[in-house]
């Protein structure tokens, strides 16, 4: 009996174990939520109680109301950004996809490019956005070209990054098999590159949005970065709110679909090999 | 005939700073369907020898036969399999899938009638069951296993192996070495085998290339004598330690 003994113990603790997990995990989930709402709750009473005029800040109440008064406006609106956005999100990653294929391969295209990639890729893209703004003019195309460009750098960076970080050793394997330079690339360095890929194409799924908003926000009549304008100078605070909170959705959406597409693509551990 | 002949070779490569010389005018035969074993301290160029034979370096100097014909010949003519230190296996690639690469690249080929499927390689090396496993579900050493079928597939008349077993636990590397020798009957592969053991140089080779560093060059051939088939149990003899401790004499000169 006594030799049983730790053994149940074993068991009881191992169910203690799983109970507290469970625990721990609907902690995880749940406390974001109740901090969420919590500061919803803030700012309520504060403009509730301090009297904030409603065209300074509304309160959450009016916003959820403006937003469902407006809907179909705003989704009008909404589109137009959209298509934007997932136009140059195509565009500009093709584009650097390509690009960094043909750095890899020709080494003194790189060598004279690719310093000036990373450095326009270090200018913030609200610094970018205006000078293309400028430079590309007014219409739905301009704005696929500036969501696309602010796309084009990070990913051209990754993906160079990522079809370079093949092994020595597998580059060696592939010598000895007599792999020919496009065996080498499709079978080898394309795989190797998509986990840095789906690392860029995460923030250029946000970085697209923010493009294609803030090429609206000069000279254009409809789309999300036009309404942020028309609601700040006409001070209607609620339909800004309202704005914003689409936008958001939208951008935390598409980057959501590129997370469940990384999920079902990349399924090895990169890091063993 | 012999499997593979240098005769002075001599391999320099130019770093940041100055020339190195890997490999000092090396000139070495290899019967063919024998275990050689490269032994020597780090920068001794052992590593470089084989990959002038595998075709991976060309040699500043001398000349290379593989076969009795060119490394690059044998190597576009699949004679020669490759075994990594680390064992590169392709991530995404399930474990038959990583076998199978050879026939995949290099122009499409499609395996001898006769010779082993990547099936009965993986069975071979003891990984029957585990084909459609991914490399990050298996050990180093599964993962090492993988390795070698893939080299062996097509039955290369040569194999050339890089430290293999090197980042292994000593009880990991006890087995495989064992095995390894079962498969080098089995197959009657010619087996050029690097390593920084002693014991692993003594216990596998039927020669032991003894190379001396900076710039690399052959010291010494030691033939070891040990009855055949080995079993790990022989180490233990006092014939072993004593080729073991010869084996420790000369590299201390090298």
């Amino acid at each position: 009996m006594d030799a049983h003994a730790p053994h149940i113990e074993a068991l009881d603790d191992d169910a203690a174990w799983r109970v507290a997990q469970r625990r721990l995990a609907w902690q995880r989930r749940l406390l974001p939520l109740v901090g969420a709402g919590s500061l919803l709750f803030v700012w309520w009473a504060l403009i509730e109680f301090l009297h904030v005029k409603p065209f300074i800040a509304p309160s959450p109440v009016v916003v959820l109301t403006t937003l469902i008064a407006k809907f179909p406006m705003l989704m009008d609106n909404l589109r137009p950004t959209a298509i934007e956005a997932l136009c140059g999100f195509v565009l500009g990653n093709v584009a650097a996809i390509a690009t960094a294929t043909v750095f890899v391969h020709r080494k003194i295209v790189e060598q004279a490019f690719f310093p000036v990639a990373v450095l326009i890729n270090s200018i913030p893209i609200v610094a970018k956005a205006p000078i293309l703004v400028l430079l590309l003019g007014n219409g739905l195309s301009p704005k696929i070209a500036i969501a696309g460009i602010i796309c084009f750098f990070p990913t051209l960076v990754n993906m160079v990054r990522g079809l370079e970080s093949v092994s020595p050793q597998a580059m060696e394997l592939m010598h000895v098999l007599s792999a020919s330079k496009s065996e080498v690339f499709f079978k080898l360095r394309l795989q190797t590159s998509l986990p840095f890929l789906f690392s860029s194409l995460k923030i250029a799924a946000s970085t697209a949005t923010v493009g294609a908003i803030v090429g609206e926000w000069i000279g254009s009549q409809e789309g999300i970065g036009a309404l942020i304008i028309q609601a700040t100078y006409n001070f209607d605070a609620a339909l800004l709110y309202a704005t914003v909170l689409c936008g958001s959705f939208f951008s935390v959406s598409f980057f959501l679909v590129i997370r469940l597409i990384e999920r079902a693509v990349v399924r090895w551990d990169a890091a063993a090999a | 005939m012999l499997a593979v002949e240098c005769s002075n070779v001599t391999v320099r490569f130019l770093s940041e700073r100055q020339a190195v010389t890997a490999l000092s005018d090396v000139s070495i035969g290899v019967e063919e369907g024998s275990f050689l074993t490269l032994l020597g301290p780090s920068g001794c160029g052992k590593s470089t020898l084989l990959r002038v034979i595998a075709d991976i370096v060309q040699p500043s100097g001398g000349s290379v036969r593989v076969l009795g014909g060119t490394a690059d010949a044998a190597r576009r003519e699949r004679q020669i399999g490759f075994v990594f230190q680390d064992a590169a296996l392709l991530p995404w690639r399930s474990v038959r899938d990583n076998v199978r690469l050879p026939l995949e690249v290099g122009g499409k080929r499609t395996l001898k009638p006769g010779s082993r499927t990547a099936e009965e390689l993986l069975a071979l090396v003891g990984l029957a069951g585990w084909e459609k496993a991914l490399p990050h579900e298996l050990s180093g050493g599964m993962r090492q296993r993988v390795s070698i079928a893939r080299a062996l597939l097509g039955g290369p008349r040569i194999l050339l192996m890089d430290e293999p077993f090197g980042a292994l636990d000593e009880i990991t590397r006890d087995r495989l070495n064992e095995e390894l020798l079962r498969i080098w009957r089995e197959t009657g592969t010619t087996i050029l085998f690097v390593t920084h053991s002693i014991h692993e140089a003594a216990f596998l080779g039927q020669n032991v290339l003894m190379l001396a560093a900076r710039p690399g060059r052959v010291r010494e051939i030691v033939p070891i004598d040990l009855p055949e088939p080995r079993s790990l149990a022989q180490r233990e003899t006092p014939g072993f330690t004593r080729q073991a401790a010869h084996l420790r004499a000369v590299l201390e000169t090298c």
